[in-house]
């Protein structure tokens, strides 16, 4: 069976789709993030978009639960690339993606990213030193 | 006016993929811009599914349709299934049988520019969508 491939970068994982999923795929595709985000102890997970040409309710529903299962283990999604078209649909529909940060493009995604695995260090620092 | 008319079926995963392309096809030579070839597509993706998932299969027809001078694409989506007992509640916004969001119906009603549903427990769900150029 056909899968999408995740890249590691340094404590970052990447993903780029670049097909028209069918949901099993984007199930699977759930499953393996979460694997690969437990195994490497990786701290952030970007997903780039920017080939998709639709993004529905199901495909939607997806990347949410891959931003919550993220979080749950301690990483931070940045989802990069979203075309125009595609915003404008998704926003109609009445999807609203809650919780998930968004950036133009994967450099910027990188950097915002980086960002916010620093601020996560620095606030579990914080915490050590109160107890 | 029906000017050309082509009938899919819906009866597995693959085959919501391919009637999104289906759907894309047609927008794209009806010369749709690209938000309104992605509405079409998004809303295509929603009614699929729920023919499959909710339906248990059926199938869809796209229509190239003119009225006037306008010309549209109009897609039926059909299926023997279970039917919806409440239609005003399944057209809710987050109202789901499933696991859904809840969104499919309601999501793809505001996508296109009409939308008919009908339906009969235990007969099936015919749900007819039109986009104008
Ligand atoms: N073809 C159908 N046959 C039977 N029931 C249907 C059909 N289409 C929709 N329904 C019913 O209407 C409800 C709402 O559908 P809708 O597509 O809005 O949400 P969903 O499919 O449950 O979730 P989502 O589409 O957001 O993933 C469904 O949960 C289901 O009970
Ligand atoms: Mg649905």
């Amino acid at each position: 069976m056909d899968r999408i491939p995740i890249l590691k970068m340094g404590d970052c994982l990447l993903v780029t789709i670049q097909v028209d999923m069918h949901d099993q795929l984007a199930v699977s595709l759930q499953e393996d993030l979460t694997d690969q985000i437990a195994k490497h102890a990786a701290r952030g997970v970007l997903i780039d978009i920017s080939s998709l040409e639709i993004v529905d309710s199901f495909i939607g529903r997806m990347l949410a639960n891959i931003a919550a299962m993220s979080r749950v283990l301690d990483a931070q999604t940045v989802l990069t690339g979203m075309q125009p078209a595609v915003a404008i649909t998704l926003v109609e529909l009445g999807m609203t993606l809650p919780g998930i940060r968004t950036a133009l493009n994967v450099e910027r995604g990188m950097e915002l990213l980086r960002g916010y695995i620093q601020k996560d260090d620095e606030l579990q620092e914080n915490d050590g030193s109160e107890e | 006016m029906v000017l050309k008319s082509d009938v899919h079926p819906i009866v597995g995963s693959d085959d919501v993929v391919r009637v999104r392309q289906v759907a894309r096809q047609w927008a794209a030579e009806l010369k749709f811009s690209l938000v309104d070839q992605t509405k079409l597509v998004t809303a295509t993706s929603e009614l699929a599914r729920n023919t499959l998932e909710h339906g248990k299969g059926g199938r869809m027809r796209v229509e190239l349709v003119e009225n006037g001078a306008r010309r549209g694409i109009r897609l039926t989506f059909e299926d023997e299934g279970p039917g919806i007992a409440n239609i005003e509640l399944a057209l809710r916004d987050g109202y789901t049988t499933g696991s859904g969001l809840g969104l499919g119906l309601s999501g793809s009603k505001r996508l296109m520019n009409e939308f008919d549903i009908k339906s009969e427990t235990g007969r099936g769900t015919t749900v007819t969508v039109t986009r104008w150029k």
